[in-house]
């Protein structure tokens, strides 16, 4: 999971290749031999069917699904379109929908604006070699390799109401878990806990492929370390600053294992996905209600994925 | 360190040391084999066993039984029938909240013979569905069960579909010693029942235990209010679909539900099942309004200290007879393989043996057959096992009596959404009525 946009990038960096040498394209391919020729099609055939259908055929089959009250019993042909049905019910009489999507979008914004500065920033620190940097490394990173489950169980020890570490410590009575207007903050703490770690991580292996030179060559000149950070190593690490915001959104998209973890998606705990779980996965089956709900999620994450390729596409093509 | 010459090289430098010792195939290795082994463990409990399925000497049952004690029970039950058959039983335990999630899946698949289920709405729709097999011809063979369990039996084309094994009662659950001490009387009324909860909270006590983090618990609070308020029949029809929840009398159950709210132990909402009982085990709780298995969280010594009280009555015209008693049980799927031993099976569980060894096995739980010798009981199991023979109608709790879609992505968030705000009962029960509407449309 941890090193899914650095396979997404990789996966970023063939296509240009084969893309802009069109020129020549008749004569490459008669130099190559028959194997070469049956390999690359193998190359090019078996991934695309794996995508098509775990990706693209699940995908459609979704949005065709949302226009239908199926609940996931019976044959096939005794499914019913009922249009756009499920899309007015889930905007205007769904009450959890909503808060949903506000709640997504400020796991955006708190993961945007603190968990991920403050990653970047512990990363910049440790970069430093201070003494013991490699246990704060560990220390810091060990989060990650939870899951978020795991996380979720963890945090309860501490937010319990009644049996909790941080009220019995305070003396507090403060329903951290329970409280709709506290919940999501004390969730996003513990899900940033754990973001923190990662971008760290991420961003520390950037900072140490920063030629030390560059640094020279500015502290040379005078700039300020503040300054010489901002104006020579940030521009430096534009391609890690983009993984780091995709990784963000990514994040903050499928941020849905702890709020499961908690209490399923509810009582001020809503999240899109969640909400998808809740009715399409077990006893529910609310198949093309869930599904209208899916595609949302999905139209809203093609919207990040465009801004995403079109950036890496436009630096490819400079 | 050198500038990376390309970005694929750049990347490859950013994977940290501690994991650069595995790579990457390995890790998918081990990946893929640990989806396989999930995959795998997954089909081996919800699939068919077709390596036994197809002698005449066995029958296969899916069971939800997953936790250690029922599941123990289940195997002497088995056990009995295969002494008394000669018919070997294969059973596939599922843990019980996966079961019940994969319901749908399992009943279309290939399911076992014969599986656990439960009474209630939801046995109904898989035997309209067709997903059940009726088993009319078995209840013809089967005695010592009152008319109230025979009718939670019956689908709704009057055919039997389902042997009922054990059920527990919901009611309002106290210690004893703790009631002694402040001189506290089981209340009759409500007004009584209001009463002793102001005197509790002048002694200090939270009056009523409440938890509904996990949005079920609730659930009995609304079940019981409105059998006190409305009765039976409206209940079950509301549940049904039939009902408006926008009527005057749903209303009221929620304007009753909000007086007595200051009673409840406040923030519920964070709080487990679990973390509430304590509080009555801890006697910083006067009461608590859950099933039977609230006894879970007591210590052996105090199980005695025990002891419950069916909620009291709210309207002299409807009384205080009925209650909610989930029952648990057996059926039989669509197509079994092996139809006769299925049919053996299922006598056999609606049999006296098969609940004489449940008595002697499990404390936790009441038998469905009134034949059985119950001089096993605990006073608890006695006293519980009377409530609900003198019950005039037993509901099956609020996620069985209706469809689960409904229950979980309408009912739970509305009575949380209630415990949060009590006030705006007219927007909560327009907004439960209008997607009521959308679900319930056949």
């Amino acid at each position: 999971m941890s090193d899914l946009p650095l396979i997404q990038a990789d996966r970023a960096v063939p296509p240009p290749a084969t893309t802009t040498s069109t020129g020549g394209r008749r004569r490459r391919l008669r130099l190559l031999s028959r194997t070469d020729r049956v390999v690359i099609t193998l190359m090019v055939l078996v991934p695309l069917l794996l995508v098509t259908g775990f990706v693209w055929l699940p995908a459609a089959a979704t949005v065709l699904l949302s226009g239908t009250n199926w609940d996931g019993i019976g044959p096939l042909d005794e499914i019913e379109f009922v249009g756009a049905r499920n899309y007015s019910d889930v905007v205007n009489i769904y009450p959890p929908f909503v808060p949903a999507v506000q709640h997504n979008l400020l796991w955006l914004a708190a993961l945007f604006v603190v968990a991920t500065p403050f990653g970047m920033f512990l990363a910049v620190l440790l970069d430093k070699e201070l003494r013991g940097s490699r246990f704060y490394q560990t220390a810091l990173y060990l989060p990650v390799v939870l899951s978020l489950a795991l996380i979720g169980f963890v945090w309860q020890l501490l937010y319990s109401r009644d049996q909790g570490l941080i009220n019995a410590v305070f003396g507090t009575s403060i329903d951290w878990y329970g409280d709709s207007n506290v919940n999501i903050w004390a969730v996003m703490v513990a899900s940033g806990w754990r973001h923190v770690g990662y971008i760290m991580l991420l961003y520390l292996a950037g900072l140490k492929g920063v030629d030390p030179s560059l640094r020279e060559a500015a502290a040379v000149d005078g700039a300020s370390e503040s300054r010489a950070f901002f104006r020579v190593v940030f521009p430096v690490m534009r391609p890690i600053n983009i993984i780091v915001l995709v990784v963000t959104v990514i994040e903050s998209l499928r941020a849905f294992d702890l709020v499961w973890v908690v209490n399923k998606g509810r009582n001020g705990l809503e999240l899109i996905s969640a909400l998808v779980t809740q009715n399409v996965v077990g006893e529910a089956s609310r198949i093309g209600f869930g599904s209208a709900l899916a595609t949302i999620m999905l139209v809203v994450s093609l919207v990040f994925i465009t801004i995403y390729l079109a950036t890496v596409m436009r630096e490819n093509r400079e | 360190m050198s500038r990376p010459q390309s970005q694929a090289e750049y990347l490859a430098r950013l994977v940290p040391p501690s994991v650069a010792g595995i790579n990457r195939r390995s890790l998918l290795a081990g990946a893929a084999g640990t989806g396989a082994l999930l995959g795998t463990g997954l089909l081996a409990g919800c699939g068919d066993d077709s390596g036994s399925g197809g002698s005449s000497k066995d029958v296969s049952l899916g069971s939800n039984q997953s936790d250690p004690k029922p599941k123990d029970v289940l195997v002497k039950v088995t056990d009995g029938f295969k002494t008394s058959s000669g018919v070997q039983v294969a059973v596939n335990t599922v843990d019980h909240n996966t079961f019940q999630e994969n319901i749908n899946n399992y009943l279309q698949g290939k399911p076992d013979d014969v599986f656990t289920w439960f009474a209630g709405y939801r046995m109904r729709f898989f035997a309209q569905k067709g997903l059940a097999s009726d088993i009319s011809d078995v209840w013809g063979k089967l005695s010592g069960y009152s008319d109230a369990f025979k009718k939670a039996s019956t689908g709704d084309d009057g055919k039997q579909y389902f042997v009922p094994a054990t059920y527990y009662p919901w009611a309002v659950f106290y210690r004893k010693s703790v009631w002694q001490q402040y001189g506290y009387q089981v209340p009759k009324t409500i007004t009584e029942f209001t009463d002793l909860g102001a005197r509790m909270k002048k002694d200090g006590l939270i009056p009523i235990a409440f938890a509904d983090k996990d949005g079920w618990p609730a659930m009995g609070t609304f079940d019981i209010l409105n059998l006190r308020i409305n009765g039976y029949q409206f209940h079950i029809d509301l549940m049904a679909g039939k009902e408006a929840w926008t009527s005057d009398k749903v209303k009221k159950v929620f304007d009753t539900w909000a007086g007595l709210l200051p009673l409840h132990q406040p923030d519920s909402l964070g709080r487990t099942w679990q973390e509430a009982a304590q509080s009555l085990q801890q006697k910083k709780s006067g009461m608590y309004l859950l099933g039977l298995f609230v006894g879970q969280q007591f210590s052996n010594e105090e199980q005695s200290d025990l002891d419950f009280f069916t909620f009291p009555e709210i309207d002299p015209a409807i009384g205080a007879k009925a209650l909610d008693a989930p029952i648990d049980g057996y059926m039989m799927a669509r197509k079994p393989k092996n139809e006769d031993n299925a049919r053996k099976l299922l006598e056999y569980f609606g049999g006296k043996d098969a609940a004489d060894i449940t008595v002697k096995n499990d404390p936790a739980t009441l038998v469905a057959n009134t034949s059985a010798d119950v001089s096993g009981y605990t006073a608890l199991q006695k006293k519980a096992a009377e409530l609900v023979g003198s019950a005039t109608e037993i509901a099956q709790f609020l996620d069985r009596d209706t469809r689960p879609d409904f229950a979980s992505t309408v009912i739970i968030p509305a009575l949380q959404q209630f415990i949060k705000n009590p006030k705006d009962i007219g927007g909560l029960t327009s907004s439960i009525e209008n997607q009521k509407k959308s679900i319930f449309t056949d």
